[in-house]
């Protein structure tokens, strides 16, 4: 690409002398840019900084210390809700990618048919709708349910967060999809390849790095949740977000800072993954 | 010619897995939802199954205790919704003054740093939302980073109460929902035609008069887009306003939360969320039909 600059030296400058005008330049707007990247980071990592603390208050700093760190893993309550979380996502976004792909090899590279605009509405919805609204939706069948059926196990949490994680895992699945070269496809079918084995040794392989993204976003989603989490869980079924949200209230120690960074921590490698997975090539 | 019915079935046998647990666990229950919103409110919560619209009177009206006749505007839900749509506007307002500048110092870098630039914007996006709002917690309350810093400076003498105020709500919500602003913003000005611009200043346009005529008629659907992605989340936030707003200055999320809580109201409640719903889904109607008439207007 040319160099605008380079571009606008070589123009006439016969009624105004010209400096090297940049036609990309937009005084100030550099520098809001760098305060609005200062500000997005500065908050965590402050709330980074302070988990390493000696001393337990965010308004003086009592050196390096990992006892927050080892407060939070000893602590019973944060252990076992850590492991719901983690639990609960990887089942969530299991079975959401999983139903994800099916649904987009239904619905992508197709013709179009009656319907497919109520099924994108139905995929999308829970993107659309907000959370609390959902939360007191699911609150309310999911009671019904319970006084029916007496059952108050993990599985309203597994099928809310399911639903909730299908469009964010059907996305970028359907995005590759769409980018696939199908003439492979072809080539395999011409080759005689069943229709189950061209899918199985050519469409499926190809489509890996998009359900890998899926199931990611999907999993960093289901360990977001907080609100649909928080009106749909029984007692005793904490995850890590909505045993934070009921400690926010309470005196806050910098074990929450510790908590918190490692939270950050494992969610900043997901989406690292994620970048390099979905980034485009060249 | 007609395709054979038959054709579209093993599509739909494919989409029904998903579809199923989206009618079990996200749009099924928004219809019971709205049938719960027209019953009567049991003791302890829950509902009696008999008609009434009191749920729906009362989100705008209230009763006299001992007249029931005597009927007013019921001024505290007024000054809920209000507060909501005032402080989404704000927000919406304030990404976007800080999200333009932001997009396009990221559309003007070399295209090789440009991927790590948008990085950046993407990574607070996908880190947790609560996590997030304690970060601005732990910055703005009274013993927090500012007010420490201030103090110590000799700024101020006594620590400014930030926390629990309107302003906390408009800062934490404008930090959190920032990257929504910032990526179709960015994805508008990565396809703007630079030389349209260079053309306005051939014809000696000023930087300003560029801006106001060139540019942001270019980059008009990127900013309703992110105007669209802010002000619906800023609408329905709840954790936001909860932990930043505490118990006094109420969202209409927490509005519902209540009823569902110490207020024990459901149908109140289940109005009150398709009332928000309403809202929501007419600020989507609002961006579908700007975007089709943009459209037309191009081909037009």
């Amino acid at each position: 690409m040319v160099d605008a600059t380079a571009r606008d030296t070589g123009a006439p400058a016969k009624a105004r002398p010209r400096r090297n005008y940049d036609v990309r330049r937009l005084p100030g707007f550099g520098a809001v840019a760098i305060f609005t990247f200062v500000m997005l980071y500065a908050p965590i990592l402050i709330l980074v900084v302070f988990s390493f603390n000696a001393a337990p208050s965010q308004a003086q700093w009592g050196g390096f210390s990992l006892q927050w760190y080892e407060a939070a893993f000893n602590n019973r309550q944060v252990r076992e809700v850590s492991i719901r979380s983690l639990w609960l996502a990887l089942v969530a976004s299991g079975i959401a990618t999983t139903v994800s792909t099916l649904a987009a090899l239904g619905t992508t590279r197709v013709r179009r048919f009656p319907g497919q605009t109520m099924i994108y509405a139905l995929i999308n919805q829970p993107l659309m709708v907000p959370e609390i609204v959902t939360g007191v939706a699911l609150l309310i069948f999911f009671a019904a349910i319970k006084v029916q059926t007496g059952y108050t196990g993990m599985g309203y949490l597994v099928a809310a967060h399911t639903a909730f994680c299908i469009p964010f895992a059907y996305l970028p699945i359907r995005a590759r999809l769409e980018t696939m070269d199908i003439t492979l496809e072809r080539a395999a079918a011409d080759l005689y390849a069943s229709p189950f084995q061209a899918f199985r040794h050519v469409t499926l392989p190809l489509l890996v790095p998009g359900i890998v993204a899926g199931f990611m976003l999907g999993f960093v989603i289901s360990l977001d949740a907080v609100v649909i989490t928080e009106f749909v869980k029984s007692a005793g079924q904490d995850t890590l977000p909505t045993y934070m949200l009921g400690q926010l209230r309470r005196n806050i120690t910098p074990e929450m800072n510790a908590i918190a960074t490692l939270f950050l921590a494992l969610s900043l490698c997901i989406v690292t993954v994620f970048f390099l997975l979905t980034r485009k090539r060249g | 010619m007609a395709e054979p019915r038959e054709s579209h079935r093993w599509k739909w046998l494919l989409c029904a897995p998903a579809l199923t647990i989206l009618v079990l666990a996200a749009s099924g229950p928004l219809l019971i939802v709205l049938v719960y919103s027209f019953l009567t409110p049991g003791n302890m919560g829950g509902v009696i199954w008999q008609f009434s619209t009191e749920g729906w009177f009362r989100v705008f009206f209230r009763r006299d205790i001992f007249d029931p006749d005597d009927i007013t505007l019921n001024s505290a839900h007024l000054a809920v919704f209000w507060r909501s749509i005032w402080l989404s506007l704000q927000t919406t307002v304030l990404c976007a003054i800080l999200g333009f500048p932001t997009a396009w110092f990221i559309a003007t870098r070399p295209a090789n740093t440009r991927t790590i630039w948008l990085f950046l914007i993407t990574i607070p996006f996908w880190t947790n939302l609560l996590i997030r709002t304690f970060a601005i917690q732990e910055l703005i309350r009274n013993s927090g980073t500012i007010n420490t810093v201030l103090l110590w400076a000799g700024v101020i003498d006594a620590p400014i109460q930030m926390l629990f105020t309107e302003f906390a709500i408009l800062i934490g919500m404008a930090y959190v929902f920032l990257p929504l602003m910032v990526l179709p913003l960015y994805a508008a000005m990565d396809k703007l035609d630079f030389r349209l611009v260079e053309a306005g200043y051939d014809l000696y346009a000023s930087r300003l008069q560029v801006l106001r005529h060139v540019i942001l008629p270019l980059v008009k659907p990127g900013f309703i887009a992110g105007s669209i992605l802010v002000f619906i989340p800023s609408i329905g936030a709840y954790v936001t306003p909860r932990v930043l707003g505490g118990g006094r200055t109420l969202m209409l999320g927490n509005l519902i939360d209540l009823q569902f809580g110490q207020g024990r109201n459901w149908p109140l409640g289940a109005a009150l969320a398709i009332t928000l719903l309403v809202i929501v889904v007419a600020a989507l109607m609002f961006y579908l039909r700007t975007l089709n008439r943009d459209e037309g207007g191009r081909h037009g």
